[in-house]
């Protein structure tokens, strides 16, 4: 009886269309890449700066826009629509802090938003620092030999 | 032509976070540690240094080349300043970013309501 109403709901629940998601994400990311490049390019040509500096106003401008399209409210939509095309790039990273500043903000200042905020993107912080450290820690190790 | 790179590369990337998330049980969260690690890693023998050369911004926007920064600042302050190098260099090139993600937050989190 059990076996046959989880039959029942597999076969009534909705299939993510895998093909369509990947081709909407891969649209999408692309889309994020090419606003990058423009982004470095008009940077380097405007303010007249290296393409090193122009690739850190590049990523403070990306984070900039998504934490405000995300206080505005209509960001999330967009995330649901091309999922991964938008969670991927340093946009999620921001959608992530910001979204959970937001939702914790009536607890407070510092109980709050200072506790939480990073709920969400410290996951990316923690193994981003610890998973280079152990690799630079390997490439130390080669250069010795 | 850098522009179509680019569209090629962060689209691929895209692309394949969401058919691993579609066809995996794992969360959006997950997928992004997966993808930094990944970025790390590519650092540590001068891979994913080609592959800015090659697609530009595309490869700079992806979460990937955030892990590439880390390692790429952590081997970068073990050149210069030896072993506490490792420690201190580690968050150099990703620090604009962190900060401007936190300082950003903090100040419209307290200008916005949150929309449900």
């Amino acid at each position: 009886m059990k076996q046959s109403y989880q039959e029942i709901v597999s076969k009534n629940s909705p299939k993510e269309n895998v093909f369509m998601n990947a081709v909407i994400a891969f649209i999408s990311g692309g889309l994020m890449g090419i606003l990058g490049q423009f982004l470095i390019d008009g940077y380097t040509v405007w303010l007249d700066i290296s393409t090193k500096e122009a690739t850190v106003c590049m990523l403070v401008t990306l984070i900039f826009l998504s934490c405000l399209f995300t206080s505005l409210g209509f960001f999330d939509k967009w995330v649901n629509f091309c999922k991964c095309g938008l969670i991927i790039p340093i946009t999620g990273f921001a959608h992530a802090t910001m979204s959970a500043a937001l939702e914790f903000r009536k607890e407070g200042l510092v109980t709050g938003i200072g506790m939480n905020m990073l709920k969400l993107s410290g996951a990316v912080i923690i193994f981003g620092v610890v998973s280079s450290f152990v690799f630079s820690l390997i490439r130390m190790v080669v250069g010795l030999i | 032509m850098i522009y179509l790179n680019a569209f090629i590369f962060a689209g691929i990337v895209c692309a394949l976070a969401q058919v691993i998330l579609d066809t995996t049980k794992l969360t959006p969260g997950h997928i992004t540690v997966i993808f930094v690690v990944v970025g790390a890693f590519l650092d540590v023998f001068n891979i994913y240094d080609r592959l800015i050369l090659w697609a530009g911004g595309g490869a700079l926007v992806p979460i990937t080349s955030f892990g590439h920064n880390l390692t790429h600042g952590a081997i970068h302050g073990y050149n210069t300043e030896g072993v506490l190098g490792l420690l201190s260099g580690t968050l150099d090139l990703t620090a604009a970013g962190i900060s401007a993600a936190i300082i950003f937050a903090f100040f419209m989190s307290l200008v916005f309501e949150p929309k449900d």
